[in-house]
């Protein structure tokens, strides 16, 4: 939400909020559009991708629009910077050591 | 004395005080289902082929809770707007829509857990699998002893391959009937909990702990709504962070969502 500063009208926002549900209801659409779509085969890879891509979009919605991220103060983005890169560090070492079993461990 | 920097931003990080240590609170809700999603990430592909299931969540009441919770969203923005241009009326029916839809999203996932719950899968002596809902257990049902019998509403499979695509075109030729089924012929018997599968346990363990994001969001928003409105009429500007703080909060419980609708429902 944006600086307690700014000047308010009500009637922008109910604006701003139908154009963002009227997006996320299209995008909501179609990513279930996609997951019954018969897009890569057998394979799951292309879907999963696709309809994450169409979250993503989604999700830069809510945290610009609604949650006021596109015009925040500079502390926030450094916050947030730091948190993005602990979490990719967090799931990529997760994945790093997806393959790395102790000697003797049973594998399918 | 006065906490400070309630209303005013501090000078030098540009924030009033609870703004900055809501998004530092955040930040380390980032991580804490970052892990879990991690700990999905590290199941689902580890999983053998055909053995992660596909098409076991009802994606029209997952569609259904996306689009409460996108709404919830829009009403808390709005709540935050109305005390903006001291508006206290349209406040109130903006946050009590927020409630509404946080309790509704609520019920829908208690009945989506409770579908889960009454849901068995039945390994019988003869090796063929018995899977569907639970009607009713005969009252002298006793699995150990072995007496009595179970009535399931399902079908039998042959193997456990046949229910893990449920999108399937065979899996949508299954004909569902009522199966009465003497505890004499059940090897196993599991209902879809957390322990089924590791599908179960991290379903249960993301949507529960949102689940609990949505109560704990819900309580402080009603808090404002009720007990906590008055402060409106000694410290408007106060008020109004804090309900600009609740819904950043309750923004997030939304974001987390979005990608947990896909993950879970879609894909």
């Amino acid at each position: 939400m944006s600086d307690s500063e700014q000047p308010v009208s009500l009637n922008s926002y109910i604006r701003l909020c139908a154009v963002v549900f009227a997006v996320v209801l299209c995008t909501t659409g179609l990513m279930i559009g996609t997951s019954f779509a018969h897009i890569g085969g057998d394979t799951w890879t292309l879907k999963v991708a696709l309809i994450l891509a169409i979250a993503v979009v989604n999700a830069f919605l809510v945290a610009g629009y609604l949650m006021h991220l596109l015009s925040e103060k500079k502390l926030v983005y450094t916050v947030l910077i730091f948190t993005v890169i602990f979490a990719i560090g967090l799931v990529g070492l997760t994945m790093a050591a997806m393959n790395d079993f102790p000697p003797g461990t049973a594998t399918h | 004395m006065d906490i400070p920097y309630t209303i005013k931003n501090r000078p030098d990080t540009g924030l009033y005080n609870a703004k900055l240590g809501v998004w530092l609170f955040l930040a380390s809700e980032v991580m804490l289902f970052g892990g879990l999603f991690s700990a999905y990430i590290l199941l689902r592909v580890g999983a053998p082929t055909g053995t992660w299931p596909h098409g076991w969540l009802d994606v029209r009441l997952g569609t259904v809770n996306t689009l409460l919770l996108a709404l919830s969203a829009i009403t808390t923005l709005l709540a935050w707007a109305s005390c903006k241009v001291r508006e206290f009326g349209k406040f109130k029916f903006f946050h009590a829509c927020t409630i509404l839809l946080a309790l509704t999203f609520l019920g829908i996932k208690s009945y989506e857990y409770h579908d889960k719950l009454v849901h068995y899968e039945i390994q019988l002596n003869n090796g063929k699998i018995a899977d569907g809902h639970l009607v009713e257990k005969s009252a002298d049902f006793n699995l150990a002893k072995k007496t009595g019998s179970v009535t399931l509403h399902g079908h039998e499979v042959e193997t456990h391959a046949e229910l893990m695509d449920l999108r399937s075109e065979e899996a949508k030729k299954a004909v569902h009937a009522e199966l009465i089924i003497p505890a004499s012929e059940i090897k196993h018997m599991e209902n879809y909990g957390p322990r089924h599968n590791t599908f179960t346990a991290i379903y249960f363990t993301l949507t529960g702990l949102h689940a609990l994001h949505i109560l704990g969001g819900t309580l402080v928003i009603f808090y404002f709504w009720g007990p906590g409105r008055k402060m409106w009429q000694t410290e408007p500007e106060r008020f109004t962070n804090r309900i600009e703080v609740s819904g950043l909060f309750w923004h997030f419980v939304d974001l987390v969502w979005i990608f947990l609708f896909p993950v879970l429902y879609l894909t």
